[in-house]
């Protein structure tokens, strides 16, 4: 399977690639819009600040065949601040429009722990995640965010408690994203990766 | 169910070869940093720092080398540094396959770098290392080294480089360091009770209870060591098997 792994210039996409790669699943660059509409499957791998994300995907007028191949059913992987962006807006950036797919604002971690959220964590599911299929329900995955998404959403399938309680998968149709890095969380990232090829075949 | 302390591996490096401490027994090539950055990854280390310890100019593209061999190598998070003075040194890290970059003498001659870094990258990315040294009731920041003084209180300096959007503190104890007779608990404790950022203990690290000290009472976030895990004192998870038994909450 080819996969379009979308490069906005800062994040660190070569990571996931080798994630990928080591799976066995080739991915391409995409740097602009053309190639997303002949996708196979879409990553998009986000480190940073929403608003350089979000202005980096209009820069490359990347953001309505990224919408319009959503739309169409192919599937979509967001890691990180790749979650993030998939919703309406977030309190990193006000006033900065996010893809909208998803219904619901990115929001700051509380004040009262400390921030960044980086490290190891456990996540709590219900049993229903695709994603997580064959990951041990006591597995850790790496988190680096201090803004996140609530858990009022349908499509949250695990949440993640860091001084409040905030989402950690997201399913939806053909839209799967996470807040941990899978690339970094060892064992249990790499099935995380592999359960979404298998899910984009 | 709540966030695990960390335990962080260093390689101190100078032309592709891992220089400090080195007696990995196991290992057919004790000084490769590739060898032991796989090595760590698959024996349950966190995350991994490599720091260029020579950080000549002209050694760079070697470095740059090591940080792409061994990032290649991990499923687990890499900081790099050691010598960045710029953004494009950053970014070259980065772009090398580094998540995030490690800033010392350089933060404290220019302070606004941490703020250019912190902009571009994240603050996720940015990890400032402060050398501390104690004076009496308080520890002072070292630069260059540890070589000169900075005329710097280390706590006050950590809480600036936060305000500027350090998102870690990597804390080295210049009296511990190399010692093996444990982290600077107090000194520990004072600056992670102090910021709202996670701090990495780094200096004197020998026994697993030093470990659980460091955690405990110094609360730090993290810890770092070197010559233990190199010189096979200690297996990483023969050290988190004990954290784990006194109460301390670590990946396994």
């Amino acid at each position: 399977m080819k996969i379009s792994l979308i490069d906005y210039g800062t994040n660190n996409v070569a990571s996931v690639e080798r994630a990928f790669s080591r799976l066995g699943a080739e991915c391409i660059r995409a740097t602009a819009a053309e190639p997303l509409l002949n996708s196979e499957a879409i990553v998009l791998p986000g480190v940073g600040h929403f608003a350089a994300l979000i202005r980096a995907l209009d820069k490359e007028n990347m953001r309505a065949p990224l919408l319009t191949a959503i739309d169409r059913g192919v599937p979509f992987l967001g890691i990180c601040l790749g979650l993030q962006a998939l919703c309406r807006t977030s309190e990193e950036a006000p006033g900065i429009a996010g893809l909208g797919v998803v219904p619901g604002s990115v929001v700051s971690l509380p004040k009262n722990v400390k921030l960044p959220h980086m490290g190891w964590n456990q996540i709590a599911d219900a049993g229903e995640s695709r994603l997580l299929r064959d990951t041990p329900s006591d597995s850790y995955f790496y988190f680096a965010h201090s803004f996140a998404l609530g858990t009022a959403h349908s499509g949250t399938t695990a949440s993640c408690t860091y001084g409040s309680k905030f989402t950690a998968v997201l399913e939806s149709k053909n839209i799967f994203a996470v807040q941990f890095h899978p690339e970094k969380s060892g064992p249990a990232g790499a099935r995380v990766l592999a359960n979404f090829l298998s899910l984009a075949a | 169910m709540s966030l695990a302390r960390r335990i962080i591996p260093c390689l101190d490096t100078e032309g592709g070869r891992v220089v400090k401490g080195v007696n990995f027994v196991g290992l057919r090539d004790a000084g490769d940093p590739v060898a032991l950055g796989a090595r760590y990854n698959a024996e349950g280390a966190d995350e991994l720092i490599v720091l260029d310890i020579g950080a000549s100019r002209d050694r760079r593209p070697t470095f740059l080398e090591t940080i792409r061999r061994v990032a290649a190598e991990l499923a687990i998070p890499l900081a790099a540094g050691g010598g960045i003075r710029s953004r494009d040194d950053a970014r070259a890290v980065i772009q090398a396959g580094a998540d995030k970059v490690t800033v010392n003498t350089a933060a404290v001659d220019h302070p606004s770098l941490i703020s250019e870094l912190s902009d571009e990258f994240g603050a996720q990315a940015v990890v400032v290392a402060i050398d501390a040294e104690r004076e009496n009731d308080h520890w002072n920041v070292r630069v260059r080294g540890g070589r000169d003084s900075a005329h710097l209180n280390a706590l006050e300096w950590a809480q600036r480089a936060v305000s500027l959007g350090a998102g870690e503190i990597l804390l080295t104890s210049v009296d511990r360091d190399g010692t093996g007779c444990g982290f600077d608990v107090p000194l520990t404790q004072t600056i992670s009770r102090n910021v709202g950022v996670p701090v990495i203990a780094s200096g004197g690290a020998r026994l697993p209870e030093h470990f659980c000290e460091v955690f405990q009472e110094g609360a730090a976030d993290a810890a770092l060591a070197a010559s233990i895990f190199h010189d096979n004192v200690r297996s990483i998870a023969s050290l988190k098997h004990f954290l784990k038994a006194q109460g301390i909450e670590v990946r396994i």
